[in-house]
């Protein structure tokens, strides 16, 4: 009798954030829909009411579900079975459940059976969802396939795909292959026009596709014969044909989330349709399915964190040796005190983040209706870019520090933890692909250091600077406030380094990028959690007072760290690391 | 072929997690310290109930609760997870009522539903463990009933197969119908709530919810006739008077004895000899052993 949406009061804290008023009102649209179904809501009120009762739906089917049937998921796993993927018996029933209680297209419009919720419910959602299961995270993650669909495919297309997601039609994306995982642009399968069967023909090899038996595959295939790059790659969707025209050739033994079948894919003459334009495959959907993606994996982390801190102040207050609890050690409750940090200030950052992405999603929507008035298109542009520069910063944080909570999490647990009696060693294994995965944190940096060099990070920390902080928080302000000027400092150094290092600029700032970025989600993270803590302390909500002082006392030391790393770092030294 | 189906449903404190508050001084249930809560067999019951819906086109789920207005939240929770509707029978005249005056008041309930081919009921309700008010419903209504349900296999050609749960084993029946099937607990769990199903009927109410006030949104109240929940009272139904509630109920509570265990669950000890002797002697003392 679990639920992890009633027993987590930092879930609803972050629904009732001052924002959602005006992303439901915006989402709403004038509440057009509350005479045409029965289930739309009547007002803002009603809206609020309505995703707090459908989180506590998921809530439920997390803990009482997924939480339960996860260590048999990751003991039987996913089978090949006459080419198709048959899946754990326990993720069939998370599915089930989760399909019974309509919650699948949650974030699609009603007219597609959807529940037409912000981002943030559903990203909410995802992360509930992955501390039950992390593994079976990714099935429920897919739905994003549903957005790309909505968001780029013809309407023929729509219309045909989107209603069976919430009938609990599953997605895959199929991007990877062989030779081509990071550097998608070296993609090879083969998509040629048919006049006879008037569709395209997909011929090709897949590989590391996540759940690549779904119902519904929208696929990345090179349409322009004889290119060799971006320019040629045109995405398609397509039923899966459930013949030998599509062959689930192996699944990946993997380290973790064993629920999530990892398929290789052959592709003989499967028919598909084309998803928007040629030749924007890569270069304009699979970048927008990709910033998704990241916010999902962002939402997944976080959830594997919640799980990982509960795990560990669990055993620490159980566990007893030298005649106490182990929680009462300096060395373990600073671990536990630092997982819980961490944990909080991921979710702050995740859910800004989500606000922004509805933001800007929502004036997409609405611009596709109408033209949007001028200071709309200054605001949706504006939160546009705030979403495209925090997105990296979720992703990178968040799977980072699920990896550091859970591997604390064990360390916790002692010689117990390392046993696969014990949650915890789960939790490691499944952490492990979320820096990796929807792009590596290296990749993060790449996306995100562009915000550092234009000033974005800098022009939101001095926003955040502005707003007022409970006078309990007066020493984690002035702490934010010296962080925020050695990250200006340190910027201002490396752009002079760079300048003065010549040819070797370039690969100088790739070289110190991850520092800065660093810096900037360090800083962004420590006043985002002290905003929460003020609003909370106003509304009588959950206590994040410690959590932003046990961050920000880490993170201005990191802050510090990076800050003297850079100072002292002559572009030259580079090369000492490029000799291997 | 549609069924008729009514599930009964009753809204218990949950006992599950009792405390130290759960009794009052007197010897009485605390309810305030107590959430309200489906009881549990119920539960397993309407899950029955709704399989047997999904199985066979047309059928119909009401279910029947007795009990004061916020017992509709009982008729709410089998809405969300696909009853159609139900009614809630309530009023002075039937408070303080014993199985026998329950399963009176019930069975004149349910024939107030018209034509019903199948009645399905928990097994038993936590608050008083008896497992008497199914059974007695059916002797009032004339019909067969089938207890310690763990699946309804199949409805055809008039009848109904049932696995009954057994202390060793199972058993495979048939009877006809209409006929009152009372679920154990070992049936399959029940469905989770529909999203939305939960958003259109979480403003559906029975009138003394209301209590003379509108509705929220009165034009989506006027215009969704399923969120006006039946509430019936004793002038709705065919019922003797004296035979319902108190005056219906030959049980009568002689005392309450508040029973609180005072010994702690475990107890640490030494493997010392001193320890092993103290353990001994407190073992043949209580009688344990020895």
């Amino acid at each position: 009798m679990a639920n992890f949406y009633t027993d987590n009061e930092a879930l609803k804290f972050q629904l009732t954030n001052p924002e959602m008023d005006r992303i439901i009102e915006l989402k709403e649209d004038g509440f057009a829909d509350k005479d045409k179904y029965d289930y739309a809501p009547q007002d803002v009120e009603d809206a609020r009411d309505d995703y707090d009762k459908v989180m506590d739906i998921v809530g439920e089917i997390a803990g009482d579900v997924l939480a339960v049937n996860a260590d048999g998921v990751d003991s039987e796993g996913p089978h090949v079975e006459n080419n198709r993927v048959r899946y754990a018996s326990g993720i069939q029933q998370d599915h089930d459940a989760l399909t019974q209680a309509g919650v699948y297209g949650i974030s699609l419009p009603r007219k597609y059976n959807g529940l037409n919720f912000p981002m943030v419910p559903y990203v909410m959602a995802g992360e509930m969802i992955s501390r039950g299961d992390a593994g079976f995270g990714n099935i429920w993650g897919l739905q994003d396939c549903a957005e790309t669909i909505y968001e780029f495919a013809s309407e023929e297309l729509q219309d045909k795909y989107l209603p069976m997601i919430n009938k609990g039609a599953t997605c895959s994306m199929d991007l990877t292959e062989p030779d081509a995982g990071s550097d998608l642009q070296s993609v090879m399968l083969k998509a040629t026009w048919s006049e006879k069967d008037n569709c395209w023909l997909l011929n090709g090899v897949k590989r590391f596709i996540t759940n690549g038996d779904a119902e519904i595959k929208l696929v990345l295939a090179r349409s322009e014969e004889g290119t060799k790059d971006a320019r040629g790659l045109s995405y398609f969707v397509c039923d899966n044909p459930k013949d030998a025209s599509m062959k689930v050739r192996r699944i990946e033994n993997k380290l973790g989330i064993h629920g999530s079948p990892t398929c290789e894919l052959v592709f003989t003459n499967v028919k598909a349709h084309l998803v928007g334009d040629r030749k924007m495959g890569l270069i304009k959907y699979v970048m927008s399915l990709m910033n998704g993606a990241r916010l999902g994996v962002g939402g997944q982390s976080v959830g594997v964190s919640e799980a990982a801190y509960r795990e560990a102040v669990a055993y620490a207050k159980d566990r007893r040796q030298f005649n106490q609890a182990i929680i009462e050690m300096p060395a373990v409750y600073e671990m536990v005190s630092m997982i819980k940090a961490r944990l909080d200030a991921t979710r702050a950052l995740l859910y800004e983040t989500t606000r922004y992405v509805d933001y800007s999603k929502i004036y997409g929507e609405i611009s596709r209706r109408r033209t949007l008035t001028k200071e709309e298109r200054v605001e949706s542009k504006q939160k546009q870019k705030l979403a495209d520069a925090l997105t990296p910063l979720t992703k990178m944080f968040a799977s980072e520090y699920a990896n550091q909570n859970a591997f604390d999490c064990i360390q916790i647990h002692g010689g117990s933890g390392f046993m696969r009696d014990y949650t915890c060693e789960r939790l490691y294994r499944d952490a492990r692909i979320l820096t990796i995965y929807e792009g590596t944190s290296q990749l993060q940096v790449v996306a995100a250091i562009r915000f550092v060099t234009t000033g974005t990070y800098l022009e939101q920390i001095k926003k955040y600077q502005e707003k007022e902080l409970d006078a309990s928080l007066a020493g984690v302000k002035a702490k934010l406030v010296e962080m925020t000027s050695i990250y200006e400092k340190t910027v201002a150094t490396v752009e002079a380094k760079k300048a003065a290092a010549g040819d070797m600029g370039q690969t100088y700032l790739d070289f110190v990028a991850r520092r800065l970025v660093e810096q900037a989600g360090l800083t962004i993270m420590g006043y985002l959690l002290a905003i929460d803590a003020t609003r909370a302390i106003k509304e009588n909500g959950p206590d994040f007072v410690k959590s932003a002082k046990v961050f920000v006392n880490f993170a201005s030391a990191e802050v510090a760290k990076h800050a003297a790393f850079v100072e002292s770092l002559n572009p030259e030294e580079v090369k000492t690391y490029a000799q291997n | 072929m549609g069924l008729n189906i009514v599930v009964l449903a009753k809204q218990v404190p949950d006992t599950r997690n009792v405390g130290k508050d759960a009794m009052k001084e007197d010897g009485t249930v605390n309810r305030a310290a107590l959430p309200a809560i489906f009881n549990p067999e119920d539960k397993n019951a309407l899950e029955q109930a709704l399989r047997l819906k999904d199985r066979y086109e047309g059928s119909t789920v009401r279910v029947l609760t007795m009990g004061p207005a916020r017992a509709a939240e009982i008729i709410r929770e089998s809405m969300y997870r696909g009853a159609d509707g139900g009614a809630l029978l309530s009023g002075r005249e039937f408070a303080g009522a014993d199985t026998l005056a329950t399963s009176y008041a019930l069975s004149c309930a349910i024939k107030k539903f018209g034509k019903v081919d199948i009645i399905v009921c928990g097994r038993q309700a936590i608050d008083g463990d008896t497992a008497q008010v199914g059974p007695q419903v059916a002797e009032k209504l004339g019909l067969p009933q089938v207890t310690y349900a763990e699946e309804i296999v199949a409805v055809e050609a008039g009848q109904v197969t049932v696995k009954r749960r057994l202390e060793k084993g199972t058993e495979l029946v048939k009877a006809p119908y209409p006929i009152v099937i009372t679920v154990n607990g070992s049936a399959a769990e029940c469905r989770s709530r529909n999203a939305k199903r939960v958003m259109r009927f979480k403003r559906a109410v029975v009138p003394s919810e209301l209590n003379g006030a509108e509705p929220k949104y009165p034009e989506v109240f006027g215009r969704d006739k399923a969120l006006c929940i039946d509430e019936w009272g004793v002038a709705d139904i065919d019922t003797k008077i004296e035979l319902l509630g108190l005056s219906g109920s030959p049980t009568k509570v002689k005392g309450i004895e508040s029973v609180s265990f005072q010994a702690k669950e475990s107890k640490r000890m030494t493997d010392s000899d001193e320890d092993i002797d103290s353990l001994m002697k407190e073992l043949i003392t209580k009688n344990i052993i020895g």
